[in-house]
């Protein structure tokens, strides 16, 4: 955190407690005010203590509105700075996580904890604490017993109580969570398998495990729940009893009875600000718990190490040679506790010896059953993974020599599950392009046959909002658009006829094929037809090429080149 | 007031009698305070003597034991009243059935049904407590000031109703303004998951780093657009605030001044000076705890929505089919619509599928395939035309009954969290570990299955997550042949996504379980397509041509020849 927001976090504190401050100084003088008066004195003696009523009054509404306002102003600027640090560390290539979407969402969640920190329970603890020691030294001004007595219990009820309740959440958390989960998970078997159970007439018995684990989360839930009232009828009982025993001090002391009064009506207030700190502690486990992960996520090694000193970028034209490559998606870091959803592909590497040489102006095609490592070698490509063993090499130089953003100019094109951003048609094109004109964004659009819809939804329509969205097929057009824009030296083209209905991907691989006529591609894919103009095709099965050469060559040999080729032609008919 | 969910916690008894304990308690803890503040006055104006001090205790005593049965009454009616929502929703989950459920949007129906109701605690044991202390105490507190100090009680009589007046007109021009900025706030909020979800592609093009500076940029305009909206908003908190405050002074004054004048009593004035906040109090939090509740509201209207839609009931058939030999189906003139869809996904198709005949549906994907098994299996009904199961209409046969001949294996089947045992006997619950074994061993998948940790009792991981693809596949056709008695074999895509290997162990699985059996399976592949007697293509809903071995190939299908 820097200097500056330091200084608003003071300001806002400094507010918090001023406005608690003000609701104590107008009990105070209240209590004065009505105490003294009763003893009779000349009205002159009252003018203070009814000036200070009313200023009190007045300064508790407009320093609450004041810290609320810069309260809110300083957890914004800190979320923002939680956010500017994690998007730099998601920068650099990570590993492919479990549950991606998921994941990413909760992350940016979970920055938001930072807010709550501040919001919710810093600065009413600071606050507090300034106001509980306020009414503290006005308690020995007057008599110093008693404002030992609610010292001890502003401890009780800002210290032990938070701290025991924050304690208690975390435990309660550990046992709910799990339970949550299975809840989720029953209810995810009662929708995704519905039609597994409903096949086999079991979905009575689902329902009813479905009925049973809500039954479990509700007996947690009812235990914390007794924790929260315990808690709650903890303060209660702390506040009133302190405030009897300073009561019955100043009584035994003789204080009199304007002291007395000012006395006990200060100690009742001086809990107002402290007792909501029992819920901050509830929440603290939370947000500690946001934040720890968000750390851990800060600190993910990145998945490959950029060199210290990156050799200059090779100039075009480019010759790319892959040389017995070996890639292995290691588990990450905090997921080896899961057994078995990693085992297999940890086993065996993704690519397991993989070849291929791509001269300047040379086609290749990659084609395989999905897992076969197809998208692994196309991330090895962008170095976005490091290989275990094998090389590749641009022009002679190691992958590994080049810093990786220089490796991504030099050979990039669409990628697996390209995004769509919140934004309009040509922003979204213009990230691949942000110099282009109109013209060549136009060229690339015709060249992606995305030309007619671009018309229709217009250049300047907001995408992935509800207003418009965005169909499959037209996603992949424009992730191919944005590719032929940015026209790398080496065109990389993943899954380009994914998810197009089967016209369209065929007019689109044949205008692809045509397009890209003379420029170095790697292209991977599931369609075979078309194939026969590519230089050479390359089929991978568990991470191993176990077929290559031309079409014509490939449909004349038994494989598994063959039988997709010839399912291919009996789909179609 | 929730309107739905206050009918909900009439009908449940058990949450009637919770949610009335925890209103009781809170009322009853708002009235204490009352007798509190009196007990208080008489001690310090000096008319009580200290002993006082022990009814202020036991008082105290009072309000800490209702607090603590509002608390856990509360979490009583909190988690009844989510677990009888739960129960609705799932039951209508139920009754929609596996053909419905994919229209809905099912994602976002596991988030309601499992987190999104927990948004209803801060309503159920905050809001609705409140609601409750502020209709009856500040009452209460005017009637003691009423009796206590004419002028008094005037005051906090007219001051009181300015709170929500103040509240309403203020909520009226904030609404506006936060209407007005709301687009524009969710959307910059909205940014910084969209580009963190963009990465890869920004990645690719060599954008991620120039976005650090976006983000910076944007989070400023979103900034400064809430801190806009907060300022106005919040002023509603200070107008509150400072009625609540003012009033305090407004009536602690004038009572200075008449104790000075000797026209007021200390007890009396003390009484009202504890008591005047206590008349506030109740309606602030009320206040504060409605925008906390507003989640749990939303919440609500989105169950509520499900449970309400109404649902085109049919009554279900009774009968049960007649023999248990594999059966004729046939179809005539069968057109299903999805709702909301225009185009139907199946158009006038009429097929006979002969007892123990196999036929191999192939075609594009969403021409219909998968419409048509689910149509056998009953999860669809036809909107016109009918389904007949050896002359019987599929409507007129007990669903249970009939689903009890068929064997099913989804293209993407799903796999419990359970042991891989029961995962196989899903359809089965009664067979033994023997027929599991042999079951698994007929799918090929006996050899992986025995390679994890504990064999047949591995638990899988939530969705199957610790196998394979190809095993996971093997595991439902596994399923399938735990089933000895079914007569009708349906399979959609069994060896879509799989490798060579797994293709071929799981199409020679398929061809032994077909083995007397009628059989439909939906393929893509020529090694699936070749088992087929018979094979039917089906495009945009229609049946466009139906070849085969032997005669059968020549006779051709009414319907919608292209």
């Amino acid at each position: 955190m820097n200097r500056r927001t330091g200084v608003r976090l003071l300001w806002a504190v400094l507010a918090g407690a001023a406005a608690d401050l003000a609701g104590l100084g107008l009990i105070a003088a209240a209590a004065w005010l009505i105490t003294r008066a009763a003893q009779q004195p000349p009205l002159a003696a009252l003018s203070v203590a009814i000036v200070a009523t009313r200023a009190f009054a007045t300064g508790k509404g407009v320093f609450r509105y004041t810290e609320r306002l810069t309260g809110h102003d300083v957890a914004l600027r800190a979320q923002a700075g939680t956010r500017e640090r994690l998007y730099e560390a998601l920068i650099p290539p990570q590993q492919p996580r479990h549950g991606g979407a998921d994941l990413l969402s909760r992350m940016v969640d979970d920055t938001e904890a930072v807010q709550d920190l501040l919001v919710r329970c810093l600065l009413p603890a600071a606050a507090a604490a300034v106001a509980g020691l306020a009414a503290v030294v006005a308690g020995l001004t007057l008599l110093p017993v008693a404002a030992l007595v609610l010292v001890a219990g502003l401890v009780l009820a800002g210290v032990l109580l938070p701290a025991g309740t924050a304690a208690a959440a975390r435990r309660w958390s550990a046992r709910i969570a799990p339970a949550r989960a299975a809840l989720a998970g029953r209810v995810a078997d009662l929708v995704h398998g519905s039609a597994d159970l409903a096949a086999y007439g079991a979905d009575d018995a689902a329902l009813a495990r479905a009925l049973a684990a809500d039954e479990e989360l509700a007996a947690l839930e009812r235990r914390q729940a007794r924790v929260h009232a315990a808690a709650l009828a903890g303060g209660v009982l702390v506040q009133v009893l302190t405030v009897v025993a300073v009561v019955l001090l100043a009584q035994g002391a003789g204080v009199g009875s304007v002291g007395t009064a000012v006395l006990a009506l200060t100690s009742l207030v001086a809990f107002e600000p402290v007792l909501p700190l029992a819920a901050a502690g509830e929440r603290l486990a939370g947000i500690l718990a946001a934040l720890r992960r968000l750390r851990e996520a800060r600190s993910t090694p990145p998945a490959v190490t950029e060199p210290a000193a990156p050799a200059p970028k090779p100039e075009a034209p480019l010759t790319v040679e892959i040389d017995d490559l070996v890639v292995r998606h290691t588990p990450r870091h905090g997921e080896t506790a899961t057994p078995g959803r990693d085992g297999e592909a940890a086993a065996r590497p993704a690519l397991d010896g993989v070849s291929l040489r791509l001269t300047p102006g040379k086609r290749v095609a990659v084609v395989g059953p999905s897992g076969a490592g197809k998208s692994t070698l196309l991330a090895a490509l962008m170095r976005l993974v490091e290989p275990e063993s094998g090389a590749i090499r641009v022009n002679g130089v190691d992958l590994g020599e080049l810093s990786g953003d220089d490796v991504r100019t030099l050979m990039t094109g669409l990628t697996q599950d390209p995004y769509v951003f919140r934004t309009t048609v040509r922003d979204n094109l213009r990230l691949a392009g942000p110099d282009a004109d109109d013209e060549r964004l136009l060229r690339a659009v015709r060249d992606a046959r995305l030309d007619a819809w671009v018309e229709r939804t217009g250049w300047d329509a907001e995408l992935g909002e509800d207003a418009t969205t965005v169909s499959g097929g037209q996603l992949q057009r424009l992730a191919l658009a944005r590719a032929l824009l940015y026209d790398p030296p080496v065109l990389l083209l993943d899954e380009p006829a994914e998810a197009l209905d089967e016209e369209t991907a065929d007019r689109l691989m044949a205008d692809l094929l045509d397009v890209t006529r003379h420029r170095t591609t790697l292209l991977v894919t599931h369609r075979l037809k078309g194939l026969e103009s590519v230089d050479e095709i390359v089929v991978l099965d568990e991470g191993r090429v176990i077929q290559r050469g031309r079409h014509d060559d490939l449909v004349s040999a038994p494989g598994y080149y063959r039988d997709l080729w010839e399912s291919e032609a009996l789909t179609r008919a | 007031m929730h309107k739905d969910l206050l009918r909900l916690m009439r009908a449940e008894r058990s949450v009637r009698r919770h949610l009335a304990v925890t209103l009781a308690a809170a009322v009853l803890a708002g009235l204490l305070v009352l007798v509190q503040a009196e007990l208080l006055a008489g001690v310090l104006s000096g008319r009580f003597t200290a002993v006082a001090l022990g009814g202020v205790a036991a008082v105290v005593a009072a309000r800490a034991l209702l607090a603590w049965t509002q608390g856990v009454f509360a979490g009583h009616t909190a988690t009844a009243v989510k677990s009888a929502l739960r129960r609705r929703l799932l039951a209508r989950l139920q009754e929609l059935g596996p053909g419905r459920l994919t229209s809905h949007r099912s994602g976002e129906l596991v988030t309601l049904t499992g987190h999104g109701l927990n948004g209803l605690d801060a309503y159920l044991t905050g809001y609705l407590p409140s609601m409750a202390v502020a209709g009856v105490v500040p009452l209460a507190v005017l009637v003691r000031l009423f009796a206590a100090d004419l002028s008094s009680a005037v005051i906090v009589l007219v001051t009181l109703p300015l709170i929500p007046v103040f509240g309403a007109l203020v909520g009226m021009t904030t609404k506006a303004v936060t209407e007005r900025q709301f687009h524009a706030l969710a959307r910059l909020g909205g940014h910084f998951l969209d580009v963190v979800r963009g990465l890869p592609t920004l990645r690719a093009f060599g954008r991620a780093r120039h976005q650090a500076t976006v983000i910076k940029q944007v989070a400023d305009a979103h900034r400064a657009a809430t801190m806009r909206t907060l300022r106005v908003a919040f002023l509603s908190a200070l107008v509150l605030e400072l009625c609540a405050s003012l009033s305090l002074a407004l009536v602690a004054v004038p009572i200075g001044l008449r104790l000075l004048g000797g026209s007021l009593d200390l007890t009396t004035a003390l009484l009202v000076l504890l008591l005047a906040p206590e008349a506030y109090l109740p309606l602030r939090a009320m206040g504060t705890r409605f925008h906390a509740s507003m989640e749990g509201v939303a919440a609500a209207d989105a169950a509520f929505a499900v449970l309400d839609e109404a649902a085109a009931e049919q009554p279900r058939g009774t009968r049960a089919p007649e023999r248990s030999g594999a059966p004729e189906i046939r179809l005539e003139h069968v057109t299903v619509r999805y709702p909301g869809r225009d185009v139907p996904a199946l158009r006038d198709v009429s097929l006979t599928i002969a007892p123990g005949e196999r036929v191999a549906l192939v075609g594009e994907s969403g021409g219909g395939k998968s419409t048509l098994l689910h149509l056998v299996m009953g999860f669809v009904t036809p909107s016109e035309g009918r389904v007949l199961v050896d002359g019987v209409d599929l409507r007129e046969l007990d669903p249970a009954a009939w689903r009890s001949h068929l064997a099913f294996v989804p293209q993407r089947p799903h796999l419990f969290a359970t042991s891989v045992a029961d995962n196989i006997r899903l359809g089965a619950p009664g067979a033994s570990l023997g027929d599991v074994r042999r079951a698994a061993e007929s799918a090929h998948a006996a050899g992986f299955v025995d390679e994890l940790p504990q064999g047949f009792d591995t638990v899988l991981g939530e969705r199957g997550a610790n196998l394979s693809a190809g095993q996971r596949q093997r595991v439902a056709l596994a399923r399938a042949f735990c089933r000895p008695g079914a007569s009708v074999l349906l399979l959609d895509e069994p060896t879509a996504r799989l490798d060579g290997r797994s293709e071929a162990a799981v199409v020679s699985a398929t061809a032994e379980l077909a083995e007397g059996r009628t059989a439909v399976v939906v393929a893509h592949r020529p090694a699936m397509i070749a088992l087929a007697d018979r094979v039917v293509r089906v495009q945009d809903g229609r049946v466009v041509s139906d070849t085969g071995a032997g005669d059968r190939a020549a006779a051709p299908l009414e319907g919608g020849r292209r």
